[in-house]
């Protein structure tokens, strides 16, 4: 049986479908017709079982059909069967970021997401990127390739913008206002991260674990190594499919099945 | 909408604009929110009808009083003794502050990081779109909250305000002081009235306050059931409307509409199915019309059945002993039930800590969720306390924190979604 997990989030729309393992992926910017893009990806493939997860998975599935589940799920799941030791979960989405504790046998015991706003988002991160004139693939690389240290000590996304905008006034260089976003973000998840309570084996996913010196800067003011999936975007989307073959139920799998990396 | 309305709010100085956009943004949401319900106790009737013309015959009433010769008390706070009031045969009536709304109004004076209620209320004084703001004579505030302790003193310069002290502890010194608040306030009602406060009528106002209590808390009683008998939003907006009806009635219509739900109870008939997540709303109080996190809650397929806040069991848990004696005993006895209501504003409170863990029992609850109106510094410092209580009873936990803006519903609907999977299984 061919199952599908869509993750509609405010950035980015990840289908995965399984078939005995993951068959396919692909990942479109969400964009302002979100259904419209689901549409499309969903279009020329087949599949029997469909669960919608991510911010849009009520528009979703009220209009394409397919059971919804939140991504704290998704992501639970998801990570679970890359890593079946999982026990907490970080997920830093466009704009929420997430940490989850789970049970040694993968339910979800307690989870902190982040309050109303953009901080401690993916979506900071972007704002500061443009700010900087820096791509948003580049920006951990720019970050870490800084000479000298300074610090941005506001977390909303519009006073740490006019943080910077200050800073570059004063002439600091961008790689080091770039290392001092990073760092204030990486605070504010490791923070959230020890209000949990993180047991090891702790997974990265979601968008901004593409981002290197994020990760780095998380796992060493944690003190704890951090795993990050080769394509830690899809997680999520692995998850929902994983749900649609389950019927909702928890699978155990063989950690040969994992496409993980770590860093 | 009724000309005589009209022309009752233009006599009240109403922004009539403002106000008609208000009204307007009202209905629909309603109907959305309330309306939408499936298999809802008839006696619901009578507060969809007070909603539907929420700023008419009420006033209505309330102005003819006024004519009268009636004074009316306008409060925002359980702490405010309504049998103070009834007994100098004035009126009270509990103020709404839940609508966004309102805010923007008020951010034009206040300070933007001020909690939501506070700015809501200010907003209806400022931008004269409150009908029962502008009946009332006076507006009694109080100490439970630095922000709005200092809103006071600014709203004081648009309309008359007393404030009450609210201590901050629960010794004897400070019971002292709340006594003699209480008896500074029976003075000043008697002052605006110009009527006496006898033993006889304080007497009598104590159990009329009281008989609202016991209507309320049998409400609440038969939320105990499983399948629970009437949703959260239902019963949440009964609460609120108690606030501002006048108390008779308030009490003959409540108990109407427990006669039904205890009929339901008696069949197992329920609102929702019997295998719904029940939770319990702990924290800061949400005033008419706020009804976003209950209706979140339904929504997403849990049962709300009991609130531990102000607009919930800390409003009418406790009773006056309707003992009698002189209005110095009396007082006394008001008084000290005043003093059992475990607002965050004191300091420890951890009877509020023990409440929620026993409600959560009564209630047969499967998860709490801690409500925290954003920058209320006490209900959010208190929330670490609660977490531990309850992290200690094996009672799942989920803490938001919000306003009365819908920005944050996809946010809000995740982490309630996440909250009911998580204790579904």
């Amino acid at each position: 049986m061919i199952c599908a997990g869509l993750d509609v989030g405010s950035r980015t729309i990840v289908l995965v479908t399984l078939d005995g393992d993951i068959a396919d992926s692909a990942i479109l910017e969400t964009g302002v017709n979100p259904l419209q893009r689901c549409q499309e990806l969903l279009s020329s493939r087949s599949y029997e079982r469909l669960v919608v997860t991510g911010y849009g998975r009520h528009l979703v599935s009220s209009a394409i059909g397919g059971e919804t589940v939140s991504e704290i799920r998704a992501y639970a799941v998801g990570a679970r069967y890359l890593y079946p030791d999982c026990r907490t979960v970080i997920d830093v989405g466009g704009q929420d970021s997430k940490v989850t504790l789970l049970s040694e046998e993968g339910e979800v015991l307690k989870f902190e997401m982040n309050d109303r706003c953009a901080a401690g988002s993916g979506k900071f991160l972007e704002v500061m990127a443009k700010t900087l004139e820096v791509n948003i693939g580049d920006f951990g690389d720019l970050a870490l390739s800084a000479s000298r240290v300074v610090s941005i000590n506001s977390l909303c996304t519009v006073f740490a913008e006019s943080e910077v905008v200050s800073l570059i006034s004063r002439g600091v260089e961008s790689s080091a206002i770039a290392m001092a976003l990073h760092e204030a973000i990486a605070a504010r998840i490791a923070s959230m991260v020890r209000r949990i309570g993180p047991r090891e084996r702790v997974v990265f996913a979601g968008g901004a674990a593409l981002n290197k010196c994020l990760c780095r800067l998380v796992s060493e003011k944690l003190g704890i190594e951090i795993t990050i999936p080769r394509e830690p975007q899809i997680v999520g989307a692995i998850g929902a499919a994983l749900i649609a073959k389950s019927g909702g139920h928890l699978q155990q799998t063989d950690k040969s099945n994992s496409i993980a990396i770590n860093p | 909408m009724p000309t005589d309305n009209r022309q009752m709010w233009a006599e009240l100085g109403i922004d009539l604009k403002k106000h008609d956009m208000l009204m307007n943004a009202l209905p629909p949401i309603y109907k959305e929110i309330y309306l939408s319900q499936k298999n809802r106790p008839q006696g619901m009737g009578f507060f969809d009808f007070v909603v539907g013309d929420i700023h008419g015959i009420r006033v209505q009433e309330l102005r003819q009083h006024a004519k009268n010769g009636t004074i009316v008390v306008a409060t925002y706070c359980v702490f405010v003794p309504d049998e103070i009031v009834l007994a100098a045969d004035a009126i009270p009536v509990g103020l709404c502050a839940g609508t966004q709304f309102s805010v923007p109004i008020a951010e034009e004076v206040l300070p933007r990081n001020t909690c939501a209620l506070i700015k809501s209320s200010f907003g209806f004084k400022l931008g004269r779109i409150c009908p029962y703001v502008q009946t009332s004579h006076l507006i009694v505030g109080e100490t439970t909250c630095d922000g709005k302790k200092k809103m006071f003193e600014i709203l004081a310069e648009y309309h008359p305000v007393y404030i009450m002290e609210v201590p901050n502890k629960k010794t004897q010194r400070s019971r002292d002081l709340w006594r003699g608040e209480v008896l500074a306030f029976k003075g000043v009602i008697e002052k605006q009235t110009g009527n006496k406060i006898t033993a006889d009528k304080l007497s009598k106002s104590t159990r009329l306050v009281n008989d609202r209590r016991r209507a309320l808390q049998r409400l609440y009683k038969a939320r105990q059931a499983n399948p629970v008998p009437i949703s959260g939003k239902d019963a949440l907006l009964v609460t609120q409307v108690s606030f501002y009806d006048d108390v008779s009635r308030c009490i003959k219509q409540v108990n109407a509409l427990c006669d039904e739900v205890e009929k339901r109870v008696a069949s197992s008939e329920g609102v929702f199915p019997a295998n719904a997540p029940r939770i319990l709303i702990s924290g800061s109080p949400m005033a008419i019309p706020n009804w976003k996190l209950h209706h979140i809650l339904e929504t997403a397929g849990a049962a709300v059945v009991c609130e531990e806040s102000c607009t919930g069991t800390r409003m009418f848990s406790d009773l006056v002993p309707e003992t009698g004696g002189t209005v110095e005993e009396q007082i006394k006895a008001i008084a000290d039930r005043y003093m059992q209501i475990h607002c965050a504003c004191f300091t420890p409170n951890d009877e509020r800590l023990d409440d929620i863990v026993r409600l959560a029992r009564e209630y047969k609850v499967d998860g709490v969720v801690h409500y925290n109106l954003q920058f209320c510094h006490t209900y959010a410092n208190e929330a670490v306390k609660v977490e531990r209580a309850l992290e200690k009873e094996g009672i799942p936990l989920l803490r938001v924190e919000t306003d009365y803006s819908d920005e944050d519903a996809g946010q809000l609907r995740t982490r309630v979604d996440a909250f009911l999977e998580m204790i579904r299984r």
